[in-house]
């Protein structure tokens, strides 16, 4: 983006930027440069001395990762749990979002401040019910919601779902109105408006709120330590087995902590301009 | 066009609405039957809403009211299988919780005092780098756009994978700071211990910050793009430096951002499970002991989850307060300022 200010800056200035984001790019990346260096180390590396560089490269330690610990398992489990509350979250936050941008009613006020102010209420404020809720609902019905993978996607479908539905509203307020008034007048119902023409102008949008939805399900462990069972267990749980074991294999740690972490940033980094819109959206308004 | 193709992967909670509205668009033709079609455009937003609704109601607001019932109950073990025939106690429960003489009491105490601490440090750094990063990248320089990419990987990194690194690098005998702090700038005499006693502390303050900084710079970021170019220009002519410009101009305009910002960055680290958690696994030290795994433990090691809840009530009465005033202050800053 063009500068705002026509003449160049001061070197005073553009020495302390360029201290400072040295300084700062480091802090950033070294734990990330931790992760990468020690996941190819051999592992006298990893348990004596920490070393800046390797003695030696290998690969093993991502062979071995899927045999310490079922991390497949972990990893089948985390894509099921998070890929259907991204889907569900998805479809749920744009109907709310249609809803509140396209149609004045009562009480949208109110929707809108009682979703986003679950936000801030600590997990654990509910974990504790949610947890003997699903306990009991699964005694009298015989429903299996705790330690099912069905219990986690509703949990982490709502954890997403209010940031969804306030970026989403962001989107669709900009797709428009003509063209859902178009399509009406051409014969369309308002979910056919809503189908045919919102959502397809509003997939970056869309994408962007997937994205997040699948980040935030991925990421969670409070409610997967609670929740899931020994079948049903996520990586977030999953990935401590390789910590709580005597001998810990660090360089296999770190390698299934990058393998772990490369759809969500791959997917993160790709799509950031939209994320970023749709995350900042919300604040600057 | 066939019904959109989510649709039916989204059967089960919000089955009805889905199905009436399906069979809303041929037949909501203008003028078909005025009366129907009126009272069907009048209830769509709340059909539309309602799956979100039911879920919130589900998964958070009801829970939370269970919550604060089992607050009033004698909940151990025995009454897990039906958590109803628990005994009541009335407020025991919170009696004990902040009977700061006794044990319990004590422990509670000592834990939200430390998470208070936690909080204000880790949202200040936060806040400051995030606003620092921010500004300095305002301007563009070459390579802005990959730097920027750079800062956002701790947010978008899991984050059982990034503090389980951090764990590494915080091991004492193996750990990337101490070799760095012992090994490599001598300083100290015996290696320190990150993970267990004082020091968790400020190892739990780094991982936090480095984690919630990003998010600050990215609101921060956006936020700079509201402000017009017009009042730099018009500085830059009265023959205000960039420093100037930034005191002058920038951090002035970013006070609304802030104000949201610093709120959302308070409720998020004070309620953090997961950076300590995974830091320390299910036992934290006294020095790192925030208060959700604080809840946490008293309610799952110890299997007494009566008391556990009332705690979680008193912390979510803290945080309504806290919020409510702030919201409260800073609104009125806000229209004062307007006027």
């Amino acid at each position: 983006m063009s500068s705002p200010s026509p003449t160049a800056p001061p070197r005073s200035f553009v020495w302390s930027r360029r201290i400072f984001l040295t300084l700062l790019t480091g802090f950033v990346l070294l734990p990330v440069y931790v992760m990468a260096s020690s996941s190819l180390k051999p592992l006298q590396d990893v348990s004596g001395r920490f070393r800046w560089l390797p003695s030696g490269l290998t690969v093993r330690p991502y062979l071995d990762i899927w045999k310490t610990v079922p991390l497949a398992k972990y990893f089948v489990n985390s894509l099921i749990v998070a890929g259907a509350a991204t889907v569900l979250s998805v479809v749920v936050a744009v109907f709310a979002a249609y809803a509140v941008s396209r149609y004045r009613f009562r009480g949208k006020r109110v929707f809108t401040v009682t979703v986003l102010s679950t936000q801030m209420f600590p997990g654990i404020l509910f974990l504790l019910p949610l947890f003997l809720i699903f306990v009991n609902v699964g005694n009298t019905t015989g429903v299996a919601l705790y330690g099912s993978r069905g219990g986690l996607i509703l949990t982490y479908l709502t954890f997403s779902l209010p940031f969804s539905i306030w970026m989403l509203i962001g989107y669709l307020d900009s797709v428009p109105r003509d063209l859902d008034e178009a399509a009406m007048v051409d014969g369309c119902g308002p979910l056919g408006a809503l189908f045919r023409v919102v959502v397809p102008a509003a997939i970056p949008g869309i994408v962007a709120v997937a994205v997040y939805a699948f980040m935030t399900a991925w990421g969670e462990v409070l409610f997967a330590s609670v929740m899931t069972n020994d079948t049903t267990r996520t990586l977030a749980v999953g990935l401590q087995g390789y910590a709580t074991q005597n001998d810990v294999y660090w360089n296999q740690v770190m390698a299934a902590s990058l393998v772990v972490s490369l759809p969500v940033v791959a997917g993160f980094l790709l799509l950031q301009r939209y994320l970023v819109a749709g995350l900042t959206a919300g604040a600057v308004k | 066009m066939t019904p959109p193709t989510p649709a039916p992967t989204a059967v089960g909670a919000q089955a009805p609405p889905e199905r009436a509205e399906r069979s809303g668009p041929p037949r909501a033709r203008r003028r078909s039957s005025r009366a129907p079609g009126w009272i069907r455009r009048a209830s769509l937003p709340y059909l539309l809403l309602l799956p979100a609704l039911a879920l919130e109601l589900l998964v958070h607001l009801v829970p939370m009211v269970i919550g604060v019932v089992m607050s009033f109950k004698t909940l151990t073990q025995f009454y897990i299988r039906d958590w109803t025939t628990a005994p009541w106690s009335g407020f025991d429960n919170y009696r004990i919780s902040v009977d700061f003489s006794a044990p319990v009491g004590k422990d509670l105490l000592d834990s939200f005092v430390t998470t208070c601490l936690f909080t204000v440090a880790s949202v200040a750094l936060c806040w400051l780098l995030g606003t620092a990063a921010a500004v300095f990248m305002q301007e563009s320089f070459r390579g802005r756009g990959l730097l920027r990419a750079l800062f956002l990987v701790p947010y978008a990194l899991p984050v059982y994978a990034a503090v389980i690194t951090w764990a590494f690098m915080f091991q004492r005998d193996n750990g990337l700071v101490n070799h760095v702090l012992h090994d490599q700038l001598g300083l100290g005499g015996d290696r320190a211990f990150w993970l267990i006693g004082d020091n968790s502390f400020y190892a739990l303050l780094t991982v936090s910050v480095w984690k919630g900084w990003p998010f600050a710079f990215l609101i921060v970021t956006a936020g700079l793009q509201n402000i017009p170019k017009e009042l730099y220009e018009a500085a830059a002519i009265d023959g205000a430096g960039v420093w100037q410009q930034i005191r002058r101009i920038t951090l002035p305009s970013l006070r609304p951002v802030n104000q949201v910002l610093v709120l959302v960055l308070f409720l998020w680290t004070f309620n953090d499970f997961n950076t300590p958690y995974v830091l320390f696994g299910r036992s934290a030290p006294k020095a790192a002991d925030l208060v959700s795994i604080h809840i946490y433990q008293s309610s799952f090691v110890t299997w007494n989850f009566g008391t556990g809840a009332a705690m979680s009530v008193l912390l979510v009465l803290f945080l309504l307060v806290v919020t409510g005033g702030y919201l409260l202050l800073t609104s009125r800053g806000r229209k004062s300022a307007d006027v």
